[in-house]
C-alpha cells in the first residue's frame, strides 16, 4: 500500500516537473527601447558649415564612463543649433528627437550657461501652447571665455514655469539627460 | 434528587454489586474524532449505576469492579456530542471512543483555527481574529498586521504594505495563504503580498522559524492566514461589509456566502471589490495614488470529518497608482525632491490611474485530501498552482506610453504531502515532504532589460517534528527540515558588467559565448542545501502563568533578487546589483513569551535574540554615470548580523473600561562593519483604551494612542554629489541625505460602533477615525518618504450585515 503510495506520489511528481519546463524557448535580448544612449549637438555658423559640436554617448547604461566630445566655439559668433538624441542600442538607430518634437507638449530642453561662459542662447521652435521645446535653438557667443555648458531634457515638467527658459524648482519633471561641457570660446 | 436519595442509591449499588463477581475492568482512551488528540476530563458512566470515571491527560480512563452482562456506557465531554455504548461484558476489555465536537463547537473551532494554535508548539505567534480583520476591510494585511506588537511595515506609498515580523521581510517573511505558501515575488520590498484580507478568519503570526512545516527559510516569520471554514451543519452564512472611506473618497465592498451540510458537502464564494482614489495628506492631494481591487475565491469540498477532499480558487486582481512625484530622472531631481518638501506634482484628485503604476494578478488553484488513518493520524496530499503576473508602468514616452515598464510571470506548482502520527502516548508527531517547481518569464516586449531574468527553480524540502507532552506543566517539541533548490537562469549582462564584476573569471562555465548588441547571454545555474530545526519547551506553572522558550535556526537561499538584479530604481534614484557569489544565510534565533495574569491585569512579553549568519544586505558600492548624470550604485553583501528585541502587551480591565498598550524594540547590527541595519522599525509603543456597554446594543468606543520614536540607529549612506545647480550653471557640492531618518510621531485614532439584532440576522455599525488630528508626519519605513507626507484623517463608516 505504502509503496503504491510513493509510486504513484513520484510519478505525479515527475509529471509535474516535466510538464513545466519549457527550456526550447530562445530568450531574446532586450535593447533598451525608449532609452537615450547619445546625444548629439550641432551647430552651424552664420553662413558656414553644420558641424558636431558636442556628443555625448554611453550604451550600456553607465557602468563604463560615457565617450564625450566637444570643440572650441569660435568668439563673437553666431549659431543657430539643432538638438539630436539616438538610441545606438536599436538596429536601425532609433531617432528619438522625432518622438521628443511628438510630445513638445511634455518635454523641454535646458541650456544651462555656467559663470565665466560668455554665451547666450535663445529657443527657436515651441510647442502647441507656444512655450518653447529647444530642439532647435541659436547660440551666441561673445568674448574668448572657458565655462559650463549644461544641456538637460526634461520630460513633464511645468512648461508653463520653464517658459522663460530657467530650470528652476518651479519647472519640477524629470531628467531624462542632463550633461555638462567644458566650453572653451577663443 | 436530594442527597439522601443519592446516598441511598449508592449504597443499593454497593450492596448489589456484592452480590456478584464484580472484578472485571473496561479501559480504554476517548479521542477527539475532529484532530485524534486525546480528550481529557470526559465522563465514562455505566448507565443505570453510578460508575463513573474520568480520563486523565493522555484521554485515558478505567472502570473496575464491574459486573459480568450487558451494560451501557456513556460518555460524555463538555465540549463534545455525548455516546453510548452497549456490550456484553464477560472479561477486561479495551474500549476506545472517539467523540465529536458539539456542533457549535466545532464550527467554532474550525472558523477560529484554534485547533491549528496546538500544532504551534513552542512558537512565540500573535493572532488577529475575524472581529479585528473586518476593521480593515478597506485597507490591506499589511495595515491589519501591523496592530500587533513586533509587527510593522515597509510601505510603498500608503497602499504598498509589507509586514515586517521583528524586524525582518520580503523573502525572510513566509505568507501562507490556506495552506499555500504565496510565490508572488515576495522579494521586492514593493511588492505587497495578493492576499484579499477580506477572505481571512484568522490570521497568526509565527515570529522565528519555528513553523517548520510552511517552510525552512522563515528568517524573521511567518503569517498563517486562514480563510473562513464551512461548519458541519445545514446552514447558509452569509456576511456582507460596506466601507466608505472619506480620504481616497472610495470605499470596499466585501461579501461571502457558505453553504454547508450536515453530510459535509459545503461550498464557498467569497468576493471584494475596492475603488479609491487619490489619498490626501493633510497639505496637499497624493496624486495618483488611486487603487483598484477585485478579489474572488470559491471554494467547493467534502469534509467527512476522518476523511475529505477540497477544492478552492483565489483571484486577487490589483491596481495600485504610485505617487506621480516619486518617478525621478536623476540625483539632481532627488535633491529638489528632499529640499522642495512638497511633492512636485500635485493634481486635483482624480479616480483615474497613470503611470507610474502596479498591475498585479494572483491565482490560486488548490486540491487537498485528507484522510484519517486509524491508530496512525491523519495523511494530507495537496497539489496547488499559482499563476502571478505582475506589470509595472512607468512614466515613458511614445509609443510606449501604455506597454509596462516591467512584465513578469511568475508559475509556481507545489505538491505537499504530510502525515500526522499519533500513535505514540504522548507525542504528536507530523512528517512531510514538499515538492516545488517554478517558471519565471520576464516579457521582452517591455522594451526594457530585465530586471529579474528567466530562469526554472526546482525544490524540495523535508521535515519532522514532534511535540512531547511530558506532563501536565511541561510540552516539549523539536522538528528539522532539509531544503535543496536548484535555480537555471538565462540572462543577458551587458558585456562590461560581465567584466566589470569580474564574473568573466569567476563563472566562465555560465558564459555560452552568444553575444548580441554589447550583451553576453548567460545561464547562471546554482544548487542551494538548507538545513532548518527548532527546539522548544513549553512550561505552566501552578497560577496558569506560561513561559514558552524556542530556538531555531532558519537557512534561506539568496532570492533572485539578490542574485540577478541588474537596473535603476527609480523612486530611489539608485542602480542596484545583484551578486552572483551570495550564498545562503542562517539565522540562529532564541526567543522566549512569558505571559500570566494578576487579577485584571495581564501582560505578554517577548524576548529576542536573532543572530544572522551571512546576513545578505544591500549597501552603496560605487558610482555610476549614465546619460541622466550620475548614480549610485547598490549591491548585496554578505555579513554576519544580530537582530534583538522585545515585544510587550499589557492589558488591565475595570469595569466597563479596558486599556491595552502594545510595545516593540528591535535592535539590528551589522557585525562586521560594526553598522546598524537598514530600516529596522523605530521603538513604538501603542495604547487603546476601550469603553464597552453589552446593554446598549454591545456599544464600544475606543481611543487609540500611538508613538511611534525617532529611528536613532541606522546607517549613515548619505553620499556628496557634485551636481550642476541649475540656476547658476556651476557645479556645487551637495550633501545627498537619504539616511536620518523623520522625526517622532503621535497618531490618534477613534472606533465605535454597536450591534443590533433581528432573528438570524446582524448588523454592525462601525465608524472609524484614523489620524484624528490630521498630523502632518512620514515615516522612515516608507520608501516614499523623501517625496510627500503620510495620510492625513481618514474618517470611515462601515456596515456589516450577517445573515
Amino acid at each position: 500500500m505504502k509503496t503504491i503510495k510513493l509510486l504513484s506520489l513520484s510519478l505525479v511528481a515527475t509529471l509535474l516537473f516535466s510538464a513545466c519546463s519549457d527550456d526550447d524557448d530562445v530568450v531574446e535580448v532586450i535593447n533598451e527601447e525608449e532609452e537615450i544612449t547619445t546625444m548629439n549637438v550641432y551647430l552651424t555658423p552664420e553662413g558656414g558649415q553644420e558641424f558636431e559640436a558636442f556628443s555625448l554617448t554611453n550604451l550600456d547604461g553607465g557602468v563604463t564612463d560615457p565617450v564625450v566630445t566637444t570643440s572650441t566655439l569660435d568668439a563673437n559668433t553666431s549659431y543657430t543649433g539643432r538638438m539630436e538624441f539616438l538610441n545606438e542600442n536599436e538596429e536601425p538607430v532609433e531617432d528619438i528627437t522625432e518622438e521628443v518634437i511628438e510630445e513638445d507638449e511634455e518635454h523641454q530642453v535646458f541650456f544651462i550657461i555656467g559663470s565665466g561662459l560668455d554665451v547666450s542662447t535663445e529657443y527657436l521652435d515651441s510647442d502647441a501652447n507656444g512655450n518653447p521645446l529647444g530642439v532647435e535653438f541659436s547660440l551666441e557667443t561673445g568674448e574668448t571665455s572657458i565655462g559650463n555648458l549644461t544641456f538637460a531634457l526634461i520630460h513633464e515638467g511645468d512648461k508653463e514655469a520653464g517658459s522663460d527658459g530657467i530650470l528652476d524648482e518651479s519647472v519640477g519633471g524629470e531628467t531624462d539627460i542632463q550633461y555638462t561641457f567644458d566650453v572653451t570660446v577663443e | 434528587m436530594s442527597k439522601g436519595f443519592t446516598l441511598f442509591y449508592f449504597l443499593f449499588i454497593s450492596f448489589f454489586s456484592f452480590a456478584q463477581t464484580c472484578d472485571l475492568s473496561i479501559s480504554g482512551q476517548v479521542i477527539d474524532l475532529h484532530d485524534n488528540t486525546s480528550l481529557q476530563g470526559a465522563v465514562i458512566s455505566i448507565e443505570g449505576t453510578n460508575t463513573v470515571a474520568y480520563t486523565d491527560d493522555n484521554g485515558r480512563y478505567e472502570l473496575t469492579e464491574l459486573c459480568r452482562g450487558e451494560l451501557t456506557i456513556k460518555v460524555t465531554h463538555p465540549f463534545c456530542e455525548s455516546e453510548s455504548k452497549t456490550i456484553i461484558l464477560k472479561e477486561d476489555t479495551e474500549l476506545d471512543f472517539k467523540l465529536e465536537h458539539h456542533l457549535e463547537e466545532l464550527n467554532e473551532v474550525l472558523l477560529k483555527g484554534k485547533l491549528y494554535q496546538e500544532e504551534l508548539n513552542s512558537s512565540i505567534t500573535q493572532q488577529l481574529k475575524v472581529e479585528d480583520l473586518e476593521t480593515f476591510s478597506n485597507a490591506s494585511i499589511g495595515d491589519a498586521l501591523k496592530t500587533l506588537g513586533g509587527v510593522s511595515s515597509l510601505n510603498t506609498g500608503n497602499s504598498i504594505v509589507k509586514p515586517i515580523i521583528n524586524g525582518l521581510h520580503s523573502s525572510r517573511v513566509l505568507i501562507i495563504n490556506d495552506n499555500v505558501r504565496l510565490h508572488d515575488q515576495q522579494w521586492g520590498e514593493d511588492h505587497a503580498p495578493n492576499v484579499d484580507i477580506n477572505s481571512a478568519a484568522n490570521i497568526t503570526v509565527i515570529k522565528g522559524a519555528s513553523a517548520l512545516k510552511y517552510g525552512g527559510d522563515a528568517i524573521g516569520g511567518t503569517i498563517v492566514i486562514e480563510p473562513q471554514k464551512a461548519p458541519l451543519k445545514d446552514t447558509l452564512m452569509g456576511k456582507t461589509i460596506l466601507t466608505g472611506a472619506t480620504n481616497g473618497r472610495g470605499g470596499t465592498i466585501a461579501t461571502s456566502l457558505i453553504k454547508a451540510n450536515l453530510n459535509g458537502f459545503n461550498y464557498r464564494i467569497q468576493g471584494s471589490l475596492k475603488r479609491l482614489g487619490d489619498f490626501e495628506a493633510p497639505d496637499y492631494i497624493l496624486s495618483n495614488t488611486g487603487q483598484r481591487e477585485n478579489n474572488i475565491s470559491l471554494g467547493i469540498g467534502l469534509n467527512k470529518i476522518d476523511y475529505g477532499i477540497d477544492f478552492s480558487y483565489k483571484l486577487t486582481d490589483t491596481e495600485v497608482g504610485i505617487l506621480r512625484a516619486s518617478h525621478i530622472g536623476n540625483i539632481t531631481d532627488l535633491v529638489l525632491s528632499i529640499n522642495r518638501q512638497e511633492p512636485f506634482r500635485i493634481d486635483d484628485f482624480t479616480y483615474s490611474l497613470t503611470s507610474p503604476k502596479q498591475e498585479v494578478t494572483h491565482q490560486i488553484f488548490k486540491l487537498n485530501a485528507f484522510k484519517k488513518l486509524e491508530n496512525i493520524g491523519e495523511a494530507t496530499l495537496q497539489y496547488s498552482f499559482q499563476n502571478n503576473d505582475r506589470k509595472e508602468f512607468d512614466v515613458r514616452r511614445g509609443e510606449l506610453r501604455n506597454q509596462a515598464a516591467m512584465d513578469m510571470n511568475l508559475k509556481t506548482h507545489t505538491l505537499l504531502a504530510q502525515l500526522e502520527w499519533t500513535a505514540l502516548d504522548n507525542f504528536d508527531s507530523e512528517f512531510g515532504v514538499e515538492l516545488n517547481a517554478q517558471t519565471n518569464f520576464p516579457n521582452p516586449e517591455t522594451g526594457v532589460r530585465r530586471l529579474i531574468p528567466d530562469y526554472d527553480m526546482y525544490s524540495l524540502g523535508a521535515f519532522a517534528t514532534t511535540e512531547y507532552t511530558l506532563d501536565r506543566k511541561w510540552i516539549l517539541d523539536a522538528g528539522i527540515r532539509y531544503d535543496f533548490s536548484s535555480i537555471d537562469a538565462e540572462k543577458f549582462y551587458f558585456e562590461s558588467r560581465w567584466e566589470q564584476l569580474n564574473y568573466d573569471e569567476l563563472f566562465p562555465q555560465f558564459e555560452t559565448g552568444r553575444i548580441e548588441n554589447g550583451q553576453i547571454f548567460t545561464t547562471p545555474s546554482f544548487d542551494f542545501h538548507n538545513v532548518s530545526a527548532t527546539l522548544g519547551a513549553t512550561h505552566t506553572f501552578n497560577n496558569s502563568w506560561q513561559l514558552t522558550t524556542n530556538f531555531s535556526t532558519a537557512s534561506r537561499a539568496p532570492n533572485p533578487s539578490e542574485l540577478f538584479s541588474d537596473g535603476l530604481h527609480h523612486s530611489l534614484a539608485r542602480i542596484e546589483l545583484g551578486e552572483l557569489q551570495i550564498d545562503s544565510e542562517q539565522s540562529f534565533k532564541i526567543g522566549a513569551e512569558l505571559s500570566g495574569s494578576i487579577n485584571n491585569f495581564g501582560f505578554n512579553i517577548q524576548p529576542y535574540y536573532n543572530y544572522v549568519n551571512d546576513f545578505i544586505i544591500l549597501e552603496p558600492s560605487g558610482t555610476d554615470t549614465t546619460i541622466r548624470g550620475a548614480f549610485p550604485v547598490w549591491q548585496y553583501r554578505q555579513s554576519d548580523s544580530r537582530l534583538f528585541g522585545i515585544d510587550a502587551s499589557l492589558s488591565y480591565a475595570y469595569e466597563n473600561f479596558d486599556l491595552v498598550s502594545n510595545l516593540a524594540y528591535v535592535n539590528g547590527q551589522d557585525l562586521e562593519q560594526d553598522l546598524p541595519i537598514i530600516n529596522m522599525p523605530p521603538f513604538n509603543i501603542s495604547n487603546t483604551l476601550t469603553y464597552k456597554k453589552n446593554e446598549w446594543n454591545n456599544f464600544f468606543l475606543s481611543l487609540n494612542s500611538q508613538l511611534i520614536t525617532e529611528q536613532n540607529r541606522f546607517p549613515d549612506n548619505n553620499f556628496e554629489v557634485r551636481i550642476i545647480n541649475r540656476t547658476t550653471g556651476d557645479f556645487e557640492d551637495e550633501l545627498l541625505d537619504i539616511s536620518t531618518p523623520p522625526p517622532a510621531y503621535h497618531l490618534l485614532n477613534l472606533k465605535s460602533g454597536m450591534i443590533f439584532q433581528w432573528g438570524e440576522k446582524k448588523l454592525s455599525v462601525n465608524i472609524l477615525v484614523n489620524n484624528i488630528f490630521n498630523t502632518s508626519y512620514r515615516s522612515y519605513l516608507n520608501a516614499l518618504r523623501f517625496y510627500a507626507d503620510e495620510v492625513g484623517t481618514n474618517a470611515m463608516l462601515q456596515l456589516k450585515l450577517n445573515y
